[in-house]
């Protein structure tokens, strides 16, 4: 609470700014300085090697800044607010013999999107032409990007929804260990923890607190026979109870996990970041061995069986508390990888990444109807390609939530058993 | 440690205006889910919208005291129409996801920049206050407890509306309406085959529920002279939610004592807290740190609440929404 006020009073703060700033010389801020929360950012490679030492000023919204380029050919201007800036790189100060490529803008137009970060490409030697962007070219981008999002959004909404099918418990609390994931990676790493290990690390503590939370609350809990309404109340107790443990000891700020920024790379006609596509790729395997062990083994046709109908399924014989015990340390395991990737999606890592989150993950968890595991895989990829490609239809960015939580609304009124779901389900 | 400004400080949150407004909010969510059995977890939004009715309609339309107020009523009462709409029919977390989820809508849009002009986006509006003021009877002076005239007054119209409110549902609670709701709640289907109009009733009471936040969320603002955004986030229904179980669902007093309850409790444990800090008693806390610990115990407390006393302090059992 006093970390998102002191926040909120510092972007407050960074918004009257420039308005100081356009009378004195602007300060020149390092290549890594971050004190606002917006920034221009870029690398500078030719043919592979950085350029160091180059210098690049932005000029813009009453503000003017620059910066020269580190050793490993990376620079950031930070600005004191979204908007439209005009970046120049000084040609003067490029090494012998390197020039911008043909058709290079120089100085070119930079507007804000929906991040804080906006990167800009210079490309440099003779003979390179870099495409323009058009509006199809960004359309398969956001499009790409959705679908990582979408992917890394079901990773989270697929143990919600296993929970819920298993167990009937609508879990507020999930946002939280889907940042308990990308917390515990970036503390691990900190203390000097191979980066490897720091996942592995995560992913089985988040293991562990689905495993804790059924065996020491909510396995005692249906065994007093609490009804489903106050377990949700619970749930949001424990999720605002945790939200804050996790401020306590991590603080307000915004951390970025290792290797957080990078270059887009091209793919064919995709440009993409190397993150994103790591992000698509991960998660899409996990997903589809999520499906295969539901669909493919006995532990899978059980857990069905307890989602089907509990009683049932223990008078044929199957320990639904151990379906239900494993289905809470899976789900745990998926939420905080959806954590470590949702770290590396915004980027960064802080203490309410999970509960921003949230609602995203209910919507795709509802859109494909509820308790219908491959309906939340749907309706999360779903909701992630929506929210991306808001921007290209002119939503301002800043809206860009908005989009899939009405939708979200609208598809309940229309179909309210979801896409995926079975019309008894409901009412 | 200075026990005796805590003390009044602890004191004066007992009858301040924010208490008035979760009072009146909390009040709310009882006619929703202690009497009628829906979980409405977009509190926050109702509450938004009535601030922000009232204040742009204010400020972009320079609309008088009334027709503002009557503006932010209109606006909170569409709002439930809008919500309630395609959910009444469905199950109850239905209607819990979709309040929550249009909250936040609600948030974002009078966040975006787009309408910076209208909401003043993130930075928020202010200086709306002046027309409410300026019915203020009392002279200039100093009133009990250190208030001014200004004090005086938002506190004598916040617990009076509070006293209003709590009458009001009191009589409706006990009118035949009232018991047609209870029913709803115990049991929605038998009350459908007496052929009462289930679905009607469960919008009449979503409607009135979200008037008494809006009226709130006004009386939230009005003291502060200012509205910000991030003031109503999901956290602000989660506390209302915790004072609503804290004093009893299906009461009357129950969300005003419970409100009361919360913000004495909030600030005894920071005055203390900040007391022990200072004098060097505590040194693995920070000041930060505490103000986050007290909302660690809120969700504690919330959590133990729904386990072991569901039915909060004034509560009784058999009339719980949940059996």
């Amino acid at each position: 609470m006093m970390g998102a006020v002191f926040a909120s009073v510092l972007v407050i703060l960074l918004a009257v700014a420039p308005a100081s700033q356009a009378t004195s010389p602007a300060p020149t801020p390092s290549p890594s300085a971050t004190s606002s929360p917006f920034s221009i950012s870029g690398f500078l490679r030719n043919a592979g090697a950085p350029l160091a030492d180059v210098k690049i000023s932005a000029t813009g919204q009453g503000f003017e800044g620059s910066a020269t380029s580190a050793a490993n050919g990376s620079w950031s201007i930070s600005v004191p607010q979204s908007g439209t800036y005009e970046i120049e790189l000084d040609e003067g100060t490029l090494p012998e013999g390197i020039k911008l490529a043909d058709g290079q803008e120089n100085p070119r137009q930079l507007t804000f999107g929906q991040t804080s970060n906006q990167t800009t490409i210079f490309a440099f030697g003779e003979g390179i032409v870099i495409q323009q962007g058009n509006f199809a070219q960004d359309l398969t981008n956001r499009l790409v990007a959705g679908l990582s999002f979408g992917l890394l959004l079901a990773l989270a909404s697929v143990g919600l929804s296993l929970i819920f099918g298993t167990t009937g418990l609508t879990n507020f609390a999930h946002g939280e260990m889907v940042t308990l994931g990308a917390v515990l990676v970036f503390v691990l790493n900190a203390v000097g923890a191979p980066f490897w290990l720091a996942i592995v690390v995560a992913l089985v503590g988040g293991g562990l607190v689905g495993f804790a939370q059924d065996t020491w609350l909510w396995k005692p809990l249906r065994r007093r026979g609490t009804a489903l309404v106050p377990m949700m109340i619970v749930s949001i107790g424990l999720a605002l109870a945790a939200r804050y443990v996790i401020q306590f000891y991590f603080g307000g700020a915004t951390e970025q996990l290792p290797g957080a920024q990078s270059a887009e790379i091209q793919l064919g006609p995709i440009s993409i970041s190397p993150n994103n596509l790591w992000s698509l790729i991960i998660s899409a395997i996990v997903i589809l061995i999520v499906g295969l062990v539901l669909m493919k083994t006995r532990l899978g046709k059980a857990t069905r069986a307890v989602a089907d109908n509990p009683a049932l399924a223990a008078a044929s014989g199957i320990d639904v508390d151990g379906v239900i015990r494993i289905v809470w340390v899976v789900g745990g395991v998926l939420a905080s990888l959806g954590g470590i990737l949702w770290a590396y999606y915004r980027p960064g890592v802080s203490f309410n990444m999970g509960s921003q989150i949230l609602l995203l993950i209910f919507a795709g968890v509802t859109l494909g109807g509820l308790g219908t595991v491959f309906g939340a895989l749907v309706g999360s990829v779903v909701v992630g390609v929506f929210t991306e490609l808001t921007t290209v239809f002119g939503v301002p960015a800043d809206l860009k939530y908005v989009i899939p939580l009405g939708v979200m609304i609208i598809v309940l009124l229309i179909r309210p058993q979801g896409i995926l779901g079975r019309r008894e389900r409901v009412g | 440690m200075d026990f005796a400004a805590i003390l009044s400080n602890a004191i004066g949150e007992l009858i301040s205006p924010t208490t008035a407004a979760y009072a009146l909010a909390a009040l709310g969510l009882a006619v929703h889910f202690g009497y009628s059995g829906l979980l409405n977890f977009g509190q926050a939004g109702f509450m938004a919208v009535g601030a922000y009715g009232f204040a742009v309609s204010t400020l972009t339309f320079n609309a008088p005291f009334f027709v503002a107020l009557l503006i932010a009523v209109v606006a909170a009462a569409l709002f439930a129409l809008i919500l309630g709409i395609p959910t009444l029919r469905l199950r109850a977390d239905y209607l819990a996801i979709v309040t929550i989820a249009a909250a936040e809508i609600v948030r974002y849009l009078v966040t975006t920049n787009g309408w910076t002009a209208v909401t003043g986006s993130a930075n928020g509006l202010a200086a709306f206050e002046g027309g409410f003021f300026e019915m203020n009877p009392f002279p200039p002076g100093s009133y009990p407890l250190g208030m001014n005239n200004r004090d005086f007054f938002i506190r004598i119209v916040g617990w009076a509306l509070v006293i209003v409110a709590g009458i009001l549902v009191w009589l409706l609670m006990r009118s035949p309406w009232g018991r047609v709701l209870k029913g709803i709640r115990e049991d929605e289907n038998a009350v459908r085959s007496l052929g009462k109009n289930v679905y009607a009733y469960k919008m009449q009471a979503l409607i009135i529920g979200g008037v008494l936040g809006a009226l709130a969320g006004m009386i939230f603002t009005l003291p502060r002279g200012a509205i910000q955004p991030a003031n109503y986030g999901t956290e602000l229904t989660f506390f209302l939610w915790t004072c609503l179980l804290l004093g009893g669902m299906a009461t009357v007093l129950g969300p005003v004592i419970g409100a009361m309850m919360f913000w004495v409790v909030l600030s005894l444990t920071q005055g203390v807290l900040s007391g022990l800090i200072e004098s060097g008693t505590i040194t693995w806390l920070t000041t930060i740190q505490a103000g986050q610990l007290r909302f660690i115990l809120v969700g504690v407390a919330l959590m133990l609440l729904m386990i072991f006393r569901p039915q909060g302090v004034f509560g009784n059992k058999k009339e719980l929404a949940f059996a």
